[in-house]
């Protein structure tokens, strides 16, 4: 049962306070997309061992989404943050930069 | 035989007696006695049958790790299988059943499958049983079900009670040994909130059994100062009688307290979880001696040699007269010591070294115990007792040299620390040659939240087998999570231990080393499950080189004891069955819990009335004292039908529908989501939200809506109200005001944050109540206070005012084709505003309606429901809603998804009306048979009923379902499923019945 932190509350919950909500950072492709294109946004997820970014509900909290960067071999979080960005943080890949040199996830690293 | 000593046993009180029922005999003991201990007293060595070959078994260990000696506790609706008696404290009035035997433990028939047992070798189940099939129900299945399983499951629902506890500790310390105690007073000085937990009920571990010395003194009295230290400091709690079941994510614990096992009839929980999170968790969770693999070593008598010395030292519990010891180590000879100094008769010493010359063993031998090297047995006399020993050459292929009478055997292979808690998290193993076992690598453990490792392991349980390295290991861990936790580590002295030092053990995985074939079928691994040396070479012969795949084709390791004592003995005859190194083989997977915790404290309070919270509307009392059958919807109980003297539900149902169309009915509506959209781009939002145009929606005017997710599938419906510019009022179904809410939320917060709207559920905030029927505008009339006229109030209209006194706003909706007002009023004078419309309707004939004529009335009108004509695969399409669907908007959630080319496939199943010849209903979810079988020789199929239901209104059955072009074949009579009767006929029909015109709503 992991341990996040709220980046809106600045709550640090159990995970049954939370509600994981898949891959982060999707960006959405409606009417005059390629069926490619809309495959893709809508079937096609990062399956990592290794760095990875999630969305994440504070649910039973103050309800807001956010997004965590983590681990998915270690369940080491490298940081939480809004969910009204579009791309990690500069400093954030930059932090996991330090502990997982050479990451890469999508077109970030 | 088995038999209490006159002297000793530190863990009994001699002044109290306990009387205890086995198999239904009466026995006694003592407080303090293990049942295990007790029956060994009473010289029942005998406990219970094997899981496959039922074969005599009896206990071959002390604690946990108990294989055999499982019993059925207490009776009815407290019994519980599968008790180990080793971990079971016995009083008065407990009463055990032993288990796997018919018709009794001493003569079974079931042990028939020992003579069977070449022909029921490792893979068996899954060579045997999966041809021919038709002899599945006849034959395996019976016969599996007679003889599989281990005990029998209680019948009644469990009478005790039971409950969860969060504790947040910095420094949880898992085993209550001398390592755990050192480790908690390390971390207890430095300040540090500590928990300490001990699964036994005594403190302390193995130390005072092996008549540790410890500052001089002998351990007790180490351990007695060092509690009543802990005892002293507020930062640490002390828990025995408390398991540490499981070791989870960053820091996340479960333990399992057994508050009354020992003492029944107190009032408190029986079992407590502990759910722990903890900053650093140290497990100092001891080790575990291992069986020695020679021919005969299950035959009841056959115990490790540390269980022996526990019985002794621990119970006075002598379990044989004559005891031979089969060792590769030093550590047993502490058990023959043990035994000569109690005046027990140990007519040898049989270790499988070339030369035993540690201090030990010249101890043993100063005493005049007789000992034989380079020696082991290859066999054993006896069938349910040991009788003999056969002492063969551990070099050889098992000649019997001399056979040594004798009527116990204490056996050790060496030790295996427990590491299950430090694995279960991923902590890896490294192999220790010397000691010829797994300990934990410490630079691999598990990883908490910041990449940081929060296991550590102490003492035995680190690989630390003496007394004095597991103080200093103790000491040691308990300074770095001090460390890890940022805190400041203070002094205070370690106290020296002394014990004898020990020379190498041997690793022996098979006595005799050259044993035959014919010995090795009569090599146990694994007890419980009647795992032999010769089912692991013959895994490996048929090509299972995965440690993981030999324990599923063999079953090693797979019984309730998890392989506690197979584990470490089961990869190495795998690994050399391989040819390959043990480390190589690598162990099975570590999984929670560590030994079973029961049912009831993984369920904890969360049983009966609160398993799950129950929402109520503000109506709910009233509901119940005047006859509402009431069924779950969501997390809803909402009235099914209120049933009156006499009736049945389906009287009750018919009585309410006509009621409602001929008269007036009165509907509790309060559940529907009440959803509040506001700011200035709620218009916006909600036409990206729902499939047709909310924007133009004028205020005091209401539009249903259908609500699609990105797939295109249909998830919710209801009608939006207009407040005003920039307020919106959506209903949703009941069970969808939550979801819908953070569908909504999830939208707005990830997608679209820059608009300017805020969704708020008033669900809860409000009563609302349907007056549905002919005569619901006189009702409202003679409340007063609002004007509901046609004109000012027209259909699909809303207006706010005060109806009776009462602030209420007015929805002129209609989900049964009635003429319909939804009034909202607050929700704390919900039940007075119900109360006056009946007082108001009683002339006109008011009564309320359920849930099921609230169904047949909209079906009557041919209204979808979602979750009958939806689920999760129909689009708004299938249901013949386009016109709800815009075809002006660049975008909604949903509209990519249905271009898709299966979306618009003509072929697929659309919706209509079903009206079945007999007039009786069809069966819910009925399917449309068609001709021909599919590949798996199924009949194929062209539709399926969504809705049906008898129709008061129409005297007949009516149904709604999913048809292949459906709406293309009005007319056309399909043949209809029904459970074991023959097919039914049903015309394709328009899926409104009733009052196609829909005038009656518009009155
Ligand atoms: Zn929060």
């Amino acid at each position: 049962m992991l341990i996040l932190r709220c980046p809106y509350c600045g709550v640090s919950g159990e995970e049954t306070e939370f509600h994981a909500g898949g891959e982060a950072h999707l960006k959405r492709f409606g009417p005059g997309s390629s069926d490619a294109e809309f495959e893709a946004y809508l079937f096609q997820r990062e399956n990592p061992k290794g760095v990875h970014f999630e969305r994440w509900r504070h649910v039973n909290g103050c309800g807001k989404w956010f997004h965590a960067a983590r681990c998915t071999a270690t369940l080491e979080v490298f940081g939480t943050y809004p969910a009204q960005s579009t791309e990690p943080p500069a400093d954030l890949r930059k932090a996991i930069s330090a502990k997982r040199p050479g990451w890469k996830w999508r077109e970030f690293s | 035989m088995s038999r209490r000593i006159q002297q000793g046993g530190r863990l009994i009180d001699r002044a109290q007696r306990e009387s205890f029922a086995f198999n239904g005999r009466q026995m006694s003991g003592f407080a303090g006695d293990t049942l295990a201990s007790a029956l060994l007293a009473n010289d029942q060595m005998m406990m219970g049958r094997s899981f496959k070959y039922h074969r005599p078994r009896g206990p071959v260990a002390s604690g946990a790790e108990e294989p055999n000696a499982l019993v059925g506790l207490s009776a009815g609706a407290r019994f519980e299988p599968n008790q180990r008696t080793t971990t079971t404290e016995i009083y008065t009035g407990l009463t055990a059943r032993s288990q796997n035997h018919w018709p009794s433990l001493d003569y079974d028939i079931g042990a028939l499958n020992g003579f069977l047992s070449p022909f029921l070798p490792a893979g068996f189940y899954y060579k045997t049983f999966m041809h021919p099939r038709p002899l599945w129900k006849a034959l395996f299945e019976p016969v599996i079900r007679h003889s599989a399983g281990l005990g029998k499951a209680p019948t009644e629902g469990d009478a005790d009670r039971y409950e969860h506890f969060y504790f947040f500790a910095d420094v949880m310390i898992v085993g209550g040994g001398i390592a755990g105690l050192q480790a908690a007073l390390a971390a207890g000085r430095a300040g540090a909130k500590v928990l300490l937990i001990e699964q036994t009920a005594h403190w302390g571990g193995r130390a005072p059994v092996d008549g540790v010395m410890i500052g001089g003194k002998p351990a007790d009295e180490w351990i007695a100062a060092t509690l009543d230290t802990l005892n002293a400091m507020d930062n640490v709690t002390l828990r025995s009688r408390t398991m540490g079941a499981g070791v989870y994510d960053h820091g996340y614990a479960l333990a399992y307290e057994r508050c009354e096992d020992a003492v029944p009839q107190a009032r408190g929980p029986r079992h407590r979880l502990w759910r722990v999170r903890a900053g650093q968790i140290i497990t100092a969770t001891g080790a575990i001696e291992r069986p020695l693999s020679f021919p005969g070593n299950d035959v009841p008598g056959v115990m490790l040699a540390s269980a022996v010395r526990d019985y002794l030292v621990n119970w006075a519990v002598a379990v044989g007269k004559r005891t031979v010891i089969v060792t590769n180590n030093d550590d047993a000879y502490r058990t023959a010591i043990a035994l000569h100094d109690a005046g027990e008769a140990v007519p040898v010493i049989v270790d499988a070294r070339p030369d035993a010359k540690g201090p030990l063993p010249e101890r043993a031998r100063a005493l005049g115990i007789r000992i034989e090297q380079g020696c082991g047995l290859s066999g054993v006399k006896g069938g349910k007792r040991v009788t003999g020993a056969q002492i063969c050459r551990q070099s050889g292929a098992g000649a019997v040299i001399e056979e040594v009478p004798c009527d116990a055997i204490a056996m050790s292979g060496g030790w295996s620390p427990v590491v299950h808690l430090w694995s279960h998290c991923g902590g890896k193993l490294t192999w220790d040659d010397a000691q010829a076992h797994f300990r934990p690598d410490p630079s691999r453990p598990p990883i908490g939240h910041d990449g940081a490792g929060f296991v550590i392991a102490a003492g035995s349980a680190n690989g630390e087998m003496l007394a004095g390295a597991c103080l200093q290991d103790g000491d040691a861990a308990g300074k770095a999570a001090i460390k890890a936790l940022g805190l400041k580590a203070k002094g205070g002295a370690i106290a020296q231990a002394e014990a004898e030092g020990e020379h190498p053990m041997m690793p022996v995985w098979l006595m005799p080393a050259d044993a035959t074939p014919e010995l090795k079928m009569k090599i146990f691994l694994d007890y419980q499950n009647d795992v032999k040396l010769s089912d692991v070479q013959l895994a490996a012969r048929e090509g299972y080189e995965s440690v993981e795949h030999t324990k599923r084709y063999t079953t090693l390791g797979m019984a309730t004891d998890q392989g506690k004592l197979s584990n470490i003995n089961g990869l190495a005859a795998l690994s050399q069955a391989l040819g390959a190194d043990i480390p190589d083989v690598g162990t099975t997977t570590f999984r929670p819990p560590y030994t079973p915790i029961s049912i009831g404290s993984i369920a904890g309070e969360a049983r009966g009335p609160i398993f799950q919270p129950i929402r109520q509307t503000p109506m709910h009392a009233w509901h119940s004292e005047n006859g509402a059958d009431f069924e779950p919807v969501g997390q809803w109980r909402r009235p099914y039908c209120y049933l009156r003297d006499g009736e049945t539900r389906a009287d009750a149902v018919t009585r309410e529908v006509r009621n409602t169309r001929q008269a007036v009915g009165l509907l509790d509506a309060s559940t529907l989501g009440k959803l509040v959209v506001k700011g200035p781009d709620a218009g916006k939002l909600l036409d990206l939200v729902y499939t047709n145009m909310m924007s133009t929606l004028k205020p005091g005017n209401c539009r249903y809506g259908l609500m699609c997710n990105d797939n295109g599938f249909l998830i919710d419906d209801g009608v939006v109200a207009r407040i005003d510019d920039q307020t919106f009022l959506c209903h949703t179904t009941t069970g969808g005001a939550e979801r819908i809410h953070a569908h909504l939320e999830e939208w707005l917060q990830t997608e679209w944050w820059d608009m300017q709207a805020y969704v708020a559920n008033l669900t809860e905030q409000y009563a609302q109540i349907a007056v549905v029927g002919p005569k619901a505008r006189t009702v409202l009339e003679k409340l007063g206070g609002m004007d509901v006229g046609r004109d000012t109030l027209p259909f699909m209209g809303w207006a706010e005012g005060e109806l009776a006194g009462i602030p209420a706003r007015v929805y002129r909706i209609s989900f049964s084709g009635e003429l319909s007002f939804e009034v909202a009023v607050p929700a704390s004078r919900g039940q007075e505003f119900w109360n006056k419309c009946l007082a108001a309707g009683a002339e006109f004939g008011i009564m309320p309606y359920g849930t099921e004529a609230l169904h047949v009335l909209r079906a009557e009108k041919g209204f979808i429901m979602i979750g009958d004509e939806t689920d999760g695969t129909v689009i708004p399409q299938d249901l013949g809603l386009n016109w709800a669907i815009s075809k002006k908007k660049d975008d909604f959630i949903g509209k990519r998804a249905q271009q898709r080319s299966h979306m618009t496939d003509p072929n697929r199943w659309k919706l209509v009306g079903l009206e079945t010849l007999d007039g009786t209903p069809l069966e819910d979810g009925a399917y449309a048979i068609a001709e021909g079988t599919n590949a798996n020789g199924q009949r194929k199929t062209q539709g399926r009923v969504t809705s049906t239901y008898y129709s008061p209104t129409l005297d007949r059955g009516i149904a709604m379902g999913l048809v292949l072009n459906g709406p293309d074949r009005m007319g056309e009579v399909l043949e209809f499923t029904r459970t074991d009767r023959p097919p039914q006929h049903a015309r394709i029909v328009d899926a409104v019945f009733y009052d196609k015109e829909g005038e009656k709503q518009n009155v």
